[in-house]
């Protein structure tokens, strides 16, 4: 069975169909790219698979059951965690509690727990932090766990972006243009990550722009236009695909 | 300094705007505050406004060139002393700190009369109002200009359940904080998909609707006219009577309040509060129940008011609806803001300065809401973050000797993938 | 007495209609609750009898003339647009760009400074409001229409065309349509933003001071709390209609009043105010984009 997959999945804002009829299959401990022209509807997917919109018309799901129609929480207490395209860390927060914050539907105490805070509680807490921190030094952030998330450089802010998704143990990682912004460095560092994601047993779904990842790294590449899937397959055919190619030629090149 | 040529853009000419605004404002006050029929029409009253707004300016304007960096100045001067008291709150010697501040709360009042007192036992009161709303506004964000409604239903419930069923203070003050509670949920679940401002507003009506129906349900309220003859508070034989009693019972609630606030805010509810106020849809991503932490958020924030509501209904023996106007909320409001929404020890400052400062005032009491009023518009223009800063909790102080302790395995051990040797680090 | 209560409820909804126009234009513009702008109608009540006693002492109009009455609300249109413009020049304008919570506390300051500054200046009692074309009226089977409540409508009226043709119809009306779609396009286009603005407050206030006016004469006494209340109903109108819309604060204000005088006349009038509330709560809760809002509830 699939890990993850999608069948006919259609989302329409107010008469425009950013997305149609859109049929995607992820197999466990894949990565997988889904690229496409800018407005292709690669957002709208995410949006849809992690409980944000809910799908106009489709089907989705997660290990033979639906995610259509759950909260974006319910669908990560399920195991699948995202990034975003715009960051959207906590910036009122430190670093170390953004990750913390990623556990949250992993972790239990309720009202009363916190009040008189148990052995019980504490030893969840103590175990969330070590958690965290074991998170934070997988994207090497270790050292920043105390600062102020809206104080890290851009980079650093992408990998607690991932960091604080791991956080919910997630069997399915969604990221959305993770390498965004990135310089030359950090994007190899970041594909050298995403391996060690998957090598932890999570299968990577990602958005990208910046095709030296996207062909690094990719086992698999959808490509979207205008909301409709035009090809799918290894990288190095969909290199070479003549509709892919066409969509792109609209577009700036593919090399980017 | 430069001499402001004649081409000069109205905006780098200083002297001339301050010069503007000062007519402007005495020009603005004219029709309202002339008199017809006084000598020269009392157009002494505008022009004192003219020439104080003058002042104003041209103060703000020398000590902008004394120190460009004055406003800087003061503003580090407030976050040291912030991070100070903070440093102080949560470093070593914070047990100490706590029970010097215990000792003094406790000792103080014995040498001061009834007035004093009084003015304590308020500031003591609104400590708990504040703390209440500060989990709603300054940890939740979800701005509540009903808040006042909750300490009504507290209030009430003692004056009712005192005078028709002769129930004890003990006993009603548990029952009026679930009460308020309950309230506080029930109020809340409407309003659970409303942004911000839509929400500020569906409080404020919520709140209005009570002290409405408070005023209007004869029957069961009686109306305007309030309840009389409620119980004062017994223990053991011992009823409470003077001032100070109630003082000591006020700071009982206050450390319940300050306690249980406290371990909410560093529990893992406290955490999906923040993130929910920075990030709504970040936070639902990252497995929040919306709305399950924002019912959480309305109804432990009421309970403190149904808390004080209680006390107060004890204290006064008599209530009606008029203690509970929308401007009380806005008070409340203004402590978390001007303390610092999300800081304990800053909302506590802010509920004591706004109970204290008016309380010395007094002579001025005719200004004082004008001055609360322009206070407030200048306290978010100027500093918008509050007197003391939200500090962010203390994991960092703790953090160290657990990570060593590792409780648990990492989580790519648990998983039995790659150890940490094999691993490589994610960036260089 | 059905007919009785329709009239004095358009009476009423076209005075909440009025002032509700300035909620949902400044909300349109620049997203923020104006909580100071019933305060702003309350300064024009008060500016009205300022302008009625200056014109009268001096003999300048003959007290029960339509010019009396023209420049009153000229006067007051005017004062009220300054102190409207003031106001967001001094308390809004810095915040711009501050969390969504510090303009709302600021307006609530505001309308606090507002209101105690009328208090001290003209006295904490009830004023009472010259007497102007209070007698007249049409009588019809069932109830009566007064002439003061034909004016009101009529005012009211007018005042909408015109602001409907301003908007629709002038350049400046097209530069306030794009600043509230998208300000950061408007000012790539040339458009000084802080100017719409300013010209937004400005044409808001004139129209609460017309309403402030109009109620004053309307009811003949007038205090310095008068804009609290109102400024809640019209607040509530403007979302009933949907809130950001020109023609949904006209519709909503009108319904408001009906359903309000309706509601006072045959169940209770003390509860008038409730009514108002439970609107507003309901119409939040089950549609939050009003009657003629385009929807809200953008995520994301």
């Amino acid at each position: 069975m699939a890990l993850l997959e999608t069948r006919k999945l259609s989302m329409d804002f107010g008469g425009l169909r950013a997305i149609d009829t859109i049929d995607v299959t992820i197999e466990a401990h894949e990565i997988v790219s889904l690229i496409g022209p800018n407005g292709a509807g690669k957002t709208t997917v995410f949006n849809c698979v992690t409980g944000i919109f809910a799908p106009t018309s489709g089907e989705i799901r997660y290990r033979g059951e639906s995610l259509v129609g759950l909260r974006p929480n319910q669908v990560t207490a399920r195991g699948v965690a995202r990034t975003f395209q715009n960051i959207r860390l906590f910036r009122e927060m430190t670093v170390l509690e953004n990750v913390m914050v990623g556990s949250h539907c992993r972790m239990k105490a309720g009202v009363a727990g916190a009040v008189f805070r148990p052995g019980a509680v504490i030893k969840e807490e103590e175990e969330a932090v070590a958690r965290a921190l074991d998170l934070l030094r997988f994207v090497a952030l270790e050292e920043k766990a105390d600062l102020w998330a809206r104080q890290l450089p851009y980079g650093d802010q992408r990998r607690l972006e991932i960091a604080r998704a791991m956080a919910s143990d997630p069997t399915l990682l969604l990221l959305d243009e993770p390498a965004a912004g990135m310089n030359p460095q950090e994007t190899n560092a970041l594909m050298e990550l995403i391996r060690l994601i998957r090598d932890r047993g999570i299968t990577v779904l990602l958005i990208e722009h910046h095709m030296k990842v996207v062909m690094g790294i990719s086992d698999r590449l959808i490509v979207l236009d205008h909301g409709v899937k035009i090809a799918e397959g290894k990288p190095e055919a969909i290199r070479e695909d003549p509709t892919v190619i066409g969509a792109y030629l609209g577009q700036e090149s593919i090399g980017a | 300094m430069r001499t402001p040529s004649r081409s000069m853009p109205l905006r780098q000419r200083p002297l001339l705007r301050i010069v503007l605004a000062s007519l402007w404002f005495g020009l603005l006050s004219l029709p309202l505050m002339m008199e017809l029929q006084a000598p020269y029409f009392g157009l002494g009253r505008p022009l004192m406004v003219s020439v104080v707004v003058g002042l104003v300016g041209l103060l703000w304007w020398l000590a902008s060139q004394w120190s460009e960096r004055l406003r800087h100045v003061v503003a580090r001067v407030v976050d040291t002393g912030g991070s100070h008291v903070r440093q102080l709150a949560e470093g070593p010697g914070r047990r100490l700190l706590y029970a010097l501040a215990l000792a003094c709360a406790v000792l103080i009042p014995l040498g001061l009369n009834r007035y004093y007192i009084d003015v304590l036992t308020q500031v003591g009161m609104y400590v708990t109002l504040a703390l209440g709303l500060n989990i709603v506004v300054g940890l939740a964000g979800l701005l509540d200009l009903g808040y006042i409604a909750f300490y009504a239903v507290g209030a009430y419930t003692y004056g009712l359940l005192s005078t028709r069923i002769g129930l004890s203070f003990w006993e009603v003050l548990p029952l009026g904080a679930l009460l308020a509670a309950i309230f506080g949920v029930l109020l809340g679940i409407p309003v659970l998909r409303l942004r911000g401002d839509y929400l500020a507003i569906v409080t404020l009506g919520f709140g209005e609707m009570i002290r409405i129906t408070l005023n209007n349900w004869d029957s069961l309220t009686r109306g305007p006219n309030g309840i009389i003859g409620i119980a004062r508070p017994k223990i053991w034989g011992f009823t409470f009577s003077n001032p100070i009693h109630y003082y000591y019972l006020i700071v009982a609630i206050v450390l319940l309040t300050i306690f249980v606030v406290d371990r909410l805010n560093r529990s893992r509810i406290g955490r999906a509060w923040t993130a929910m106020r920075d990030d709504e849809v970040a936070a639902e991503v990252m497995g929040i129940d919306l709305m399950k932490t924002k019912l959480l958020a309305f109804g432990l924030g009421a309970t403190w008011a149904g808390l004080a509501g209680v006390f107060f209904a004890g204290k006064m023996t008599f209530i009606s609806p008029e203690s509970f106007t929308f401007f009380e909320s806005v008070i409340i409001l203004c402590m978390v803001v001007l303390g610092g929404m999300g800081s304990v020890p800053g909302v506590i400052l802010g509920a004591a300065l706004l109970v204290i400062l008016p309380e010395m005032m007094r002579q001025f009491a005719l200004y004082r809401m004008l001055i609360f009023g322009g206070a407030m518009v200048m306290m978010m223009v100027l500093r918008p973050q509050g007197l003391i800063a939200s500090p962010r909790r203390a994991i960092a102080l703790r953090r160290e000797d657990q990570a060593r302790s590792a409780v648990v395995k990492p989580a790519s051990e648990r998983l039995g993938l790659p150890s940490r040797g094999e691993r490589k680090r994610g960036t260089p | 007495m059905l007919l009785q209560q329709l009239v004095n409820g358009l009476t009423l909804g076209s005075v909440y209609a009025l002032i509700a126009l300035g909620y949902t234009m400044v909300y349109g513009i620049i997203e923020l609750i104006n909580f100071a702008h019933g305060e702003i109608y309350m300064l024009g009540a008060y500016m009205g009898i300022v302008a009625f006693s200056v014109l009268t002492t001096f003999h300048l109009t003959a007290p029960s003339s339509g010019a009396t009455l023209f420049l009153m609300l000229l006067a007051a249109m005017l004062f009220c647009g300054a102190c409207g413009v003031t106001v967001e020049r001094l308390a809004y304008r810095p915040l711009r760009n501050a969390p969504r919570l510090s303009p709302l506390i600021s307006a609530l300051g505001v309308s606090i400074f507002l209101q105690n500054f009328v208090m001290l200046a003209q006295g904490p009692r009830d004023k009472g409001f010259p007497h102007l074309f209070i007698r007249g009226g049409i009588d019809f089977p069932g109830g009566r229409i007064s002439s003061i409540q034909i004016f009101i409508m009529v005012t009211s009226v007018l005042m909408m065309v015109g602001l409907q043709l301003l908007v629709r119809r002038t350049k400046i009306g097209k530069a306030m349509r794009a600043t509230a779609q998208d300000k950061q396009m408007a000012t790539l286009v040339g458009i000084d933003v802080d100017r719409i603005i300013s010209v937004t407050f400005l044409i808001g206030s004139a129209l609460a001071a017309v309403a402030g006016v109009m109620v004053g004469m309307y009811y003949g006494l007038i205090n310095f709390f008068i804009g609290y209340i109102a400024g809640i109903k019209a607040f509530t109108a403007a979302v009933l209609g949907g809130i950001g819309s020109i023609p949904g604060a006209m519709l909503g204000g009108l319904l408001l009043g009906l359903i309000e005088a309706l509601g006072a006349g045959y169940i209770s009038s003390e509860y008038k105010d409730v009514f108002a509330f439970a609107i507003l709560v309901l119409v939040l809760v089950f549609r939050p984009s009003g009657l003629l809002g385009a929807d809200i509830s953008k995520r994301v």
